[in-house]
C-alpha cells in the first residue's frame, strides 16, 4: 500500500501546526467563528448534537494494522472506545473534546494520517472500489488514480473555496462497487478498442434532497490528460455553480440546470487551454505511486485443510459462501467483516475489535485492511488456508455476523441520536429490522438485498440508491418514514421511485416485512434477487404489499 | 481605510484612489487613460472578457465578497494563464489562511478591510514555510 514520503509526513505535521496556530488565534478573537468555521471544517471538525464529531480520512478506503492500531488508540485515549466507518470510507468519533483535537491530529500524523479535507467546500477524500487490487475483474488498481488525485486536491490554491462540498468515487472494474455515479465526478478505468487505458468520466452525481445520476461527460480519456481535464471540471464548477443556496450548489444541479452538452461544451474549451500548459506528473513521482499498489508477495499454501472445514463445519460455510468473494487468486478469497451485527449500530466497531482486525490482517492477510462505503471493513488478501483460524478469531470478538449483502447488512447514517441535522431516527430502525429477519437462513433464502436508511433528506444513508431505501421525516413532531424502491448504486445506477405515503416509527419495519414476504411470493425462482423481481414486476405488487386496500379505507 | 497586504507586509493603498475604473468603463469603449489603466472586475464576469485591454492594464481588481466565495482565484489563475502580467489585486474579506493560495494563483496583493486588518495584524499575514502537493506533482 501507499507509504507516506518524508514530503507527506512533513506537510500533515504542516497541518497540525497550522490547525493549532488556528484554534489559538479564535480563542484570541483574531478570527470570528464565522472565519472559523470553514477552517475547523477543513479539518474534519464539526459541532454536532451533543458535542463536536472528528472525522478522519482513509483514502480509497485503505488501512494497514499500524494505522488501525492508532484509531484504536485515539478511540481510547480522546473518545469513548469506539469509532464509526462512515459511508466515505472515513472513520467518525462523536465525543472528543476541543482542546483534545490537535493532540488527535499529531497522532494520527504519527502514522501518515490526517483529517485534511474530510469537510468542508472542497475536494474530499477520494473513494475507490474496496476491492481494489484483489478482484479478478479489474483493468488496474484504480487506487494509483485515486492517490494521485488525493495529493492532488490536497490544499489546491484554486479549488479550496468551492461553491460547496465536490466528492470523486473511482472503479476499474464493470461492476461498479464503489456507487461511483452517486459522485460529482464517477471515474471508469476502461480500455479503448486499441487497448490502450483511460477512464470514462461522469458528472453531476450526487443524493442530498436531489437525488441524480452522474451523465457521462467524455466517453474516453487518455490517462496522462486526467489532472487537466480535473481541473476544467473544477473550473467550470467554481465559476458557475451556484452560490446563492447552498442548496443549489453542488454540481449535479448546474448539469440539470445548463445540461449536460452545455456543460461539456465548457470544461472541453477550458481542458483545451489548460491541456496546452499542462507538461504532466512528474514520472518519478507517478512511477512512485503505482509502485505503492504493487500487489503483494502472495504465496501459494495448500487449501486442504480449508476445503475439509468448509465441507464439515456449516457455521464456517455459511460464512465463508456468505461473507467472502473470488480473489484475483483461486488459493485466495476477498474477506468482508461485517460491521452490522444484529441489534448493533451499522459501521461501528470498537477499540477492540479494530485491533482484533489489525492483528488478524497482520498475521494473515498481508497487512492491508479496507474499509467499505458499506461500512464493513475487508480483509482483501486471504489465502483460503487461513480462512478458517480469521473466521475462529472473528467469531470469538462477535464480528462473524455472515450477512454481506444482505437484508441485515444495511447502511444507515447516525441519525437522531447523533446528528444535529437528522429530523429522524435511523439506527434503531436499521437495528429493528436486523432483528426482524435475524435468523441468518432465513435472510439467505431472501438473498441479496440492499436496504439504506437516511434520517433527513440530506440522504447520508443513500436511501435513494437502496433496494429498499427508508427516509425519516419529521412531520409535525412526529418521525415518518417514507419508503423508495428500486434504487441501485451499482453500474446500472438509479433512483429508487417513492412509493407512497409515509410511515410512522411503529409502522415501518412491518411495512419493509410486508415488501420482503411480497418479493417472496412474486419472484420467479430463488435465484431472482428482489432488484430483479422488482425491475420485472415494476411497482405495483410492491405498493399493494405496503398499502393493503382494508388500511387504504380506514384512511379514507 | 483599506490595507494593503503584500509579501512585504501591511502598507496604505499607493494606488490613486478613484482611478480604478469600473469594468462597463473599458466595455462601453469610452476613452481610456494612457497610463496607469486599472479596472475592477466583478467575480461574476468570464475572465476572457478582459482579453482586449490585458496588454495595456496595470492593475486588476478582483472583488472577493465574501471570504467563502472562492470564485476569484479560478478568475486569477486565467488571467495569468492568458499572459497578464500587472499587478493582481484581491479585494475584499479574504483572511490570513488564505494567503497563501492567493499568492500561488497569481495575485500579488490584498486589499482588506480595516476591520479584519484590524482583528488580524500583520504578523499573522507573513510567509510561513509551506509545501505543496501541486508543486510537488508538477515536479
Amino acid at each position: 500500500m501507499y507509504d507516506y514520503a518524508d514530503f507527506d509526513r512533513a506537510f500533515v505535521q504542516g497541518r497540525v501546526a497550522e490547525f493549532r496556530d488556528q484554534v489559538e488565534r479564535r480563542i484570541a478573537g483574531s478570527l470570528t467563528e464565522e472565519e472559523f468555521l470553514p477552517l475547523r471544517l477543513r479539518n474534519g471538525l464539526y459541532l454536532q448534537l451533543h458535542a463536536y464529531m472528528y472525522r478522519i480520512a482513509i483514502p480509497y478506503g485503505t488501512l494497514n494494522s499500524r494505522k488501525l492500531r492508532q484509531l484504536a488508540m485515539i478511540s481510547e485515549r480522546w473518545d469513548r472506545g469506539y469509532g464509526h466507518f462512515t459511508t466515505r470510507t472515513n472513520i467518525q468519533f462523536n465525543w472528543p473534546k476541543l482542546r483534545d483535537v490537535p493532540d488527535m491530529m499529531a497522532a494520527l500524523a504519527e502514522v501518515g494520517m490526517h483529517s485534511i479535507q474530510t469537510s468542508g467546500n472542497c475536494v474530499r477524500n477520494v473513494t475507490a472500489d474496496h476491492f481494489a487490487g484483489a478482484a479478478a475483474d479489474e483493468i488496474e488498481d484504480p487506487r494509483a488514480t485515486a492517490e494521485l488525485l488525493r495529493q492532488w486536491s490536497t490544499d489546491h490554491p484554486e479549488f479550496a473555496w468551492l461553491p460547496r462540498k465536490f466528492k470523486i468515487g473511482i472503479t476499474a472494474a464493470p461492476h461498479d462497487r464503489a456507487a461511483t455515479k452517486t459522485h460529482d465526478i464517477a471515474l471508469r478505468i476502461v480500455r479503448d478498442a486499441e487497448g490502450a487505458v483511460g477512464y470514462e468520466v461522469s458528472v453531476g452525481g450526487g443524493l442530498g434532497r436531489t437525488p441524480m445520476i452522474a451523465k457521462t461527460v467524455r466517453e474516453f480519456l487518455p490517462k496522462a490528460e486526467l489532472l487537466p481535464y480535473i481541473e476544467a471540471i473544477l473550473e467550470v464548477y467554481n465559476l458557475a455553480g451556484r452560490r446563492d443556496n447552498k442548496h443549489k450548489a453542488r454540481l449535479k444541479i448546474l448539469v440539470h440546470e445548463i445540461g449536460i452538452d452545455e456543460v461539456r461544451a465548457r470544461v472541453e474549451a477550458v481542458f483545451e487551454e489548460r491541456l496546452a500548459a499542462f507538461r504532466g506528473v512528474n514520472p518519478g513521482l507517478l512511477a512512485e505511486i503505482e509502485a505503492a499498489f504493487a500487489p503483494p508477495a502472495f504465496v501459494a499454501l495448500p487449501t486442504e485443510d480449508y476445503a475439509r472445514a468448509h465441507a464439515e463445519d456449516p457455521v464456517f460455510r455459511s460464512w465463508v459462501d456468505v461473507n467472502c468473494v473470488a480473489h484475483r487468486r483461486d488459493d485466495y478469497a476477498i474477506a468482508t467483516i461485517s460491521l452490522k451485527p444484529i441489534g448493533g449500530t451499522p459501521g461501528d466497531a470498537t477499540a477492540a475489535q479494530m485491533r482484533l482486525v489489525a492483528d488478524l490482517a497482520e498475521a494473515y492477510a498481508h497487512d492491508e485492511v479496507r474499509v467499505s462505503h458499506e461500512q464493513n471493513l475487508v480483509l482483501p488478501h486471504v489465502p483460503r488456508a487461513h480462512l478458517p483460524a480469521v473466521h475462529a478469531a472473528l467469531r470469538e470478538a462477535g464480528l462473524a455476523t455472515a450477512n454481506v449483502g444482505l437484508v441485515s447488512d444495511i447502511i444507515a447514517c447516525p441519525g437522531m441520536d447523533y446528528c444535529s441535522l437528522a429530523t429522524a431516527r435511523s439506527i434503531p430502525i436499521a437495528q429493528q429490522i436486523a432483528e426482524t429477519f435475524a435468523d441468518l437462513d432465513a435472510q439467505r433464502d431472501i438473498g441479496p438485498l440492499k436496504i439504506k436508511v437516511s434520517g433527513c433528506i440530506n440522504a447520508c444513508g443513500h436511501h435513494h440508491v437502496g433496494h429498499i431505501g427508508i427516509l425519516g421525516l419529521d412531520r409535525a413532531g412526529v418521525e415518518n418514514y417514507q419508503i423508495t424502491l428500486g434504487g441501485d448504486a451499482a453500474e446500472a445506477a438509479a433512483i429508487g421511485e417513492r412509493a407512497g405515503p409515509g410511515f410512522a416509527y411503529d409502522e415501518i419495519v412491518p411495512a419493509v416485512e410486508r415488501l420482503i414476504e411480497a418479493y417472496l411470493d412474486h419472484r420467479l425462482e430463488p435465484g431472482e434477487s428482489f432488484l430483479e423481481a422488482y425491475r420485472r414486476l415494476g411497482a405495483a405488487p410492491f405498493k399493494a404489499a405496503l398499502y393493503p386496500p382494508e388500511e387504504r379505507s380506514d384512511a379514507a | 481605510m483599506a490595507i494593503l497586504v503584500t509579501k512585504e507586509g501591511f502598507a496604505p493603498d499607493d494606488w490613486a484612489e478613484g482611478s480604478i475604473l469600473p469594468f462597463d468603463v473599458l466595455w462601453t469603449g469610452q476613452d481610456l487613460p494612457e497610463e496607469g489603466l486599472a479596472v475592477e472586475f466583478p467575480n461574476d464576469r468570464d475572465a476572457a472578457d478582459l482579453r482586449p485591454w490585458l496588454a495595456r492594464l496595470e492593475l486588476i481588481r478582483v472583488a472577493f465578497p465574501a471570504m467563502a466565495d472562492g470564485r476569484g482565484f479560478s478568475i486569477a489563475r486565467r488571467l495569468r494563464a492568458m499572459g497578464y502580467a500587472g499587478r493582481l489585486r484581491a479585494a475584499g474579506p479574504l483572511i490570513a489562511d488564505q494567503f497563501r493560495a492567493a499568492q500561488r494563483v497569481g495575485f500579488d496583493e490584498i486589499e482588506l478591510p480595516e476591520s479584519v486588518a484590524g482583528r488580524q495584524p500583520e504578523e499573522q499575514w507573513r510567509p510561513r514555510p509551506s509545501l505543496s502537493y501541486q508543486d510537488r506533482l508538477a515536479g
